[in-house]
């Protein structure tokens, strides 16, 4: 039994390009969701209801689906419609629409933390609305939505193991692999299970340290 | 402009027919008034008579259904094109706005930037000053309100008399032709609203042209040039501060005011 966990070390430059692999896949689509879930609660905020309403239209599909479905309709049914991707950029594009609808719900909330009263008074000085927004808004509402953020981007370290079933060969799928190949599931699940925890560990870490800088106005 | 009309009777504001609806409430309806340079208005009437809305009308922080406000001539908030009125963009609105000088009865300062942050970054955004003027004039303004050995602190390590004060020097570091006061000293606890007034007073002594929206009849008395008192959405009359407060004969005037009376009247048993 304990000779099983050979077969990590003997796969390790496989193993490793399959953890390099998740990393990528994470924070590229953390990075375009984020992107995406900002610009769509930007346009929640709009003064034009029919720009809301698709909105809140696709936040709604988007959460109320799970991210499997969404995955196998964007890859198999994707062709259909003339979206034809590699399973990479298509797990990654996947990914991303559906971590936006989830970043734009905590972008939202950020966005109505802020007193109306603050942003009249940008208004008046002749603050543009980019300068609003990376000026007055986002430092303030990013201590207030910070923990949700990370949340989310521990959720999503997770779901980058769905990637699998679409054939992209990320840690999960590398794994999985070998433990069906060498019928060794014990030492390739413990190791896959170790990773991710580790990687969520180290990221809640550096999430605190972050949060505590940020909040330094609040507790001077 | 003649350059036989003296200084202080150069019109800055001036308001034409002024009408506000929320909805199907009418809320502000034939305003018109006109304030000169170096003028003190001050706005007083009840809770809910409009006189906040007015005020941030001749902001446009509200955005007026009908008439005219100008700003040193300029049209506040829309712009007039081939018979056609059509909403000012940010741009042009800024640029009407670029000498006008805004507090608010909550302060809203921005909490994560210190006091001599809140007073520069104005300055840094909108008027291209260099970082190290805008400090040195950050903290000329803070003097100015008596509170420069506080620029390093958050506003949530104030009081609200010295919220008030940094807000205040907030806006005249942009060095504004025209301030407008919205109830500056109402959200401040009784003992703290004394150093605002004090601030605004040596606004008034210097030439600053200002309308202050206020429940401080006192201060409304000594400071103002000129009072207009406001009742549901309408200009009932307006006067001198003594015309107003001792020689009245317009009865809902009178009455508003013995309603203040009454209320002091209590306390001084």
């Amino acid at each position: 039994m304990f000779s099983e966990f050979s077969i990590i070390a003997d796969n390790l430059p496989d193993i490793a390009r399959g953890a390099w692999l998740t990393v990528v896949t994470w924070l590229s689509s953390m990075f375009f969701g984020m992107a995406l879930g900002l610009g769509l609660a930007i346009c929640q905020r709009s003064a034009y209801a029919p720009v809301r309403m698709v909105v809140a239209g696709f936040d709604t599909v988007i959460r109320g689906t799970p991210f499997l479905i969404q995955l196998f309709l964007f890859y198999y049914a994707g062709p259909f419609v003339g979206l034809s991707l590699d399973p990479l950029p298509a797990g990654i594009l996947g990914l991303s629409v559906y971590s936006s609808a989830y970043f734009s719900e905590i972008f939202r909330g950020g966005f109505e933390s802020i007193p109306k009263g603050q942003l009249e008074a940008a208004r008046i000085f002749g603050l543009s609305r980019w300068q609003t927004l990376t000026r007055i808004t986002m430092p303030q509402m990013l201590i207030v939505i910070f923990p949700s953020l990370v949340n989310m981007m521990i959720i999503l370290v997770k779901e980058t193991a769905v990637l699998s079933v679409i054939t992209v060969s990320e840690l999960t799928a590398t794994l999985s692999t070998l433990g069906s190949i060498h019928f060794a599931y014990v030492p390739t699940l413990t190791f896959l299970a170790l990773f991710y925890w580790i990687m969520l560990e180290l990221l809640s870490f550096v999430g605190k340290r972050v949060e505590t800088r940020l909040a330094r106005y609040l507790t001077v | 402009m003649s350059d036989a009309s003296p200084a202080k009777d150069k019109t800055v504001i001036e308001v034409r027919s002024l009408g506000k609806t929320f909805g199907d409430k009418t809320v502000l309806s034939d305003i018109s008034l006109d304030v000169q340079r170096s003028e003190v208005v001050c706005i007083i009437g009840p809770s809910g008579s409009g006189k906040s809305t007015l005020l941030r009308c001749m902001a446009f922080l509200e955005q007026y259904s009908a008439g005219d406000v100008r700003i040193e001539g300029e049209l506040l908030g829309y712009v007039d094109e081939r018979g056609n009125r059509r909403l000012a963009k940010h741009r042009e609105l800024d640029h009407t706005r670029r000498n006008l000088g805004f507090v608010f009865q909550h302060f809203n300062l921005w909490p994560h930037l210190t006091a001599l942050e809140n007073v520069t970054s104005p300055l840094i955004l909108t008027r291209g000053m260099s970082r190290d003027k805008a400090q040195e004039t950050g903290h000329r303004m803070l003097s100015k309100v008596g509170l420069d050995e506080l620029a390093d602190r958050f506003p949530s390590q104030l009081s609200g008399g010295q919220q008030q004060r940094v807000a205040i020097a907030r806006s005249l570091a942009i060095e504004p032709h025209i301030m407008l006061f919205d109830e500056p000293t109402s959200a401040l606890d009784p003992e703290l609203v004394g150093e605002v007034l004090n601030v605004m007073r040596d606004l008034a002594d210097e030439g600053m042209t200002m309308v202050i929206v206020t429940h401080e009849m006192g201060f409304a008395a000594k400071v103002a040039d000129r009072v207009l008192f406001l009742d549901q959405g309408r200009l009932v009359t307006q006067g001198t501060a003594k015309e107003m407060f001792q020689k009245t004969d317009n009865a809902r005037l009178q009455q508003f005011l013995s309603s203040i009376v009454e209320r002091n009247a209590i306390w001084q048993q």
